[in-house]
């Protein structure tokens, strides 16, 4: 449904989005994660032909954004960071100028105005001005107004910015919801929101691609290595950070050990084991032999979270 | 075309929703007002004057009162034009809603012309109010209405020029103030155009003159439509509109 090579998207001197290629098939969710002047939105405005890229190409729902820019539109559906919305027009009366706009017919403008409202979530402020409005139920026309045209694309911007836990939740379960009609592709900073709905995630740092893949694979990448919190205490008198460093670092399976805190005069680690090794075990062994107290041990999960951070972070380091 | 109209109309809309319209329009009354009472005492002291009624000829009241009004009438649109143009472009680039109208399956001219053609309907409902005046005429007098046609005519022609102008320099920034500003100098300097005018005979003087917004309405408030104005105001209106596009384009490209 979106095929995207080598895009690319520079901007007077700083380049936004750097040679990114990724492809969404019909009919998934894909959230698409970034740290902050990632290139997100840059990436979202070339595929909605707002902005031309600079180089690379751009094909949504079988059209290219550059040549045929007029079919893509008409087939996709657009919130940006923050709902395109004028304030002086009630609620009704924009969902059903941006119907217009869409090319929606007029003979069914209205039921789809109904329609979208109610799915929204905003039939019961439908008679209330745009500037009336507080932020959560802004979004909420936007995205209303985003799917009046039943697009076969949905493409949104950070859709559940700013709205409380409640409509965050009603507003996930809309867009998977939406999902089986429509291909989605959303941004967020919440991580969770994209573990519980998308299928697919893309992740950018910088403008480069960092990471791309199924969430069942990241899913397996998650449990194929293993993140421990291991607590160490001296069972007399006091005891050696390092040495207890060198130790567990030379059980077998594991990759990376690193010292966390100190609590209560106990040592905290947090211990990485390798792809597909269970080492839970050989930990416990290997303290209790060098005469320390093992207080604690447990497994910390390697979360999409630390995934992110780890891709983002690693390459910031290679800068 | 529909799409213009949706535009339009939405344009439209907001104008009247917001205090832009009515406060320009209150703002016309008055100065149009004072201006046709202006013309009309003149007028009065001049037809009483035994000098003039010895000529035995009466007073054209076209020439005496009509006229002065349109052309103070078309400076006065100089303006309003700025403040009627000024939110055109910048707010919706300010306020985000550009993005709405730039993914949307319609033309950049649609967009274009829509707003242009709202603006151009907007002023020319405020000029509206001068009907008013020029009824009065109409009742205790015998103009002729020819002239006074000619003159709308040539009204219309000049704001949508100018308001032509007023969508590109809208265009060019996220700010409504420097819009506002900035339309307002140019329609100035192609007003003070004339005065210059006035003192050049040469060549250059001429181009000069030629280019002056108001010295091509002088010939319609006399009633006289010449193609000269009118292909000057179309031409203007057309690059006007020309310009908008393109910088629409290129803002585009650079974002
Ligand atoms: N109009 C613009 N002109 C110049 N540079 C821009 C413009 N818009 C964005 N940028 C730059 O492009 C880069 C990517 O910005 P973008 O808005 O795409 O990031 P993002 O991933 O959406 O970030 P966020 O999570 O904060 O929304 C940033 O470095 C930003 O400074
Ligand atoms: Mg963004």
């Amino acid at each position: 449904m979106i095929k995207v090579e080598g895009l690319t998207k520079r901007y007077a001197r700083n380049v936004a989005v750097d040679n990114i290629s990724f492809e969404v098939e019909k009919g998934q969710i894909v959230g698409f994660l970034g740290p902050n002047g990632a290139g997100k939105t840059t990436t979202m405005r070339v595929l909605t032909c707002f902005l031309p890229a600079t180089d690379g190409k751009a094909e949504v729902a079988g059209f290219d954004v550059r040549s045929q820019a007029m079919d893509v539109k008409r087939r996709v559906g657009y919130l940006p960071e923050t709902p395109p919305l004028y304030p002086e027009m009630e609620v009704r009366e924009y969902v059903e100028f941006v119907g217009r706009l869409k090319g929606v017919p007029k003979a069914n403008l209205q039921a789809r105005v109904d329609e979208v409202c109610g799915r929204c979530n905003v039939a019961d402020v439908k008679t209330k001005l745009i500037a009336k409005l507080s932020k959560g139920y802004r979004q909420r026309v936007g995205l209303a107004s985003a799917i009046i045209h039943n697009p076969d694309v949905l493409i949104l911007d950070e859709p559940t910015a700013g709205l409380d836990p409640e409509q965050r939740k009603e507003t996930l379960a809309l867009i998977k919801e939406l999902a089986g009609e429509h291909t989605i592709i959303l941004s967020t900073h919440i991580l969770p929101e994209v573990e519980t709905i998308c299928q697919k995630v893309i992740i950018i740092s910088k403008g480069k691609l960092v990471a791309t893949d199924t969430m069942e694979n990241l899913n397996s990448r998650l449990r194929g290595s293993e993140l421990l919190e291991v607590e160490v205490g001296a069972r007399t008198g006091s005891i050696n950070k390092d040495s207890v460093q060198s130790r567990l670092s030379s059980v077998a399976g594991v990759s990376r050990v690193e010292f966390k805190d100190v609590r209560n005069g106990h040592l905290q680690f947090h211990v990485e084991s390798q792809q597909g090794e269970s080492v839970r075990a050989e930990i416990a062994r290997s303290v209790v032999s060098a005469d320390w107290d093992l207080l604690e041990l447990h497994g910390a999960g390697l979360s999409l979270e630390e995934i992110f951070l780890q891709l983002t972070a690693s390459d910031k380091g290679a800068k | 075309m529909s799409n213009i109209w949706i535009l339009c109309k939405k344009e439209l809309r907001s104008y009247f929703v917001s205090p832009i319209a009515y406060g320009l329009m209150a703002f016309f009354a008055l100065i149009c007002g004072y201006f046709f009472y202006a013309a009309v005492a003149i007028f009065v002291l001049r037809s009483t004057d035994p000098m003039m009624m010895q000529r035995g000829m009466p007073m054209d009241i076209n020439e005496w009162v009509i006229r002065p009004l349109m052309m103070n009438v078309s400076v006065i649109g100089l303006f309003m034009i700025p403040m009627i143009t000024m939110r055109l472009f910048a707010e919706e680039k300010k306020t985000g809603t550009i993005e709405l109208l730039a993914t949307s399956p319609i033309l950049d001219i649609e967009i274009i012309v829509g707003k242009w053609l709202a603006a151009v309907l907007l002023y020319l409902s405020i000029l509206g109010i001068s009907a008013v005046n020029l009824a009065v005429v109409f009742i205790y007098g015998k103009p002729d209405w020819k002239p006074v046609l000619v003159a709308y005519l040539g009204l219309l022609l000049q704001g949508g020029c100018l308001l032509a102008i007023g969508s590109f320099i809208s265009n060019c920034t996220k700010n409504q103030i420097i819009a506002g500003a900035g339309t307002f100098a140019v329609c100035l300097l192609l007003w003070v155009l004339d005065w210059v005018a006035a003192y050049e005979t040469t060549t250059f003087g001429k181009m000069i003159s030629y280019l002056s917004v108001t010295g091509h309405f002088e010939n319609f408030a006399k009633g006289v439509i010449d193609t000269k104005d009118v292909v000057y105001y179309l031409s203007l209106s057309f690059f006007g509109l020309f310009l908008t596009a393109r910088s629409m384009e290129s803002l585009r490209w650079r974002a």
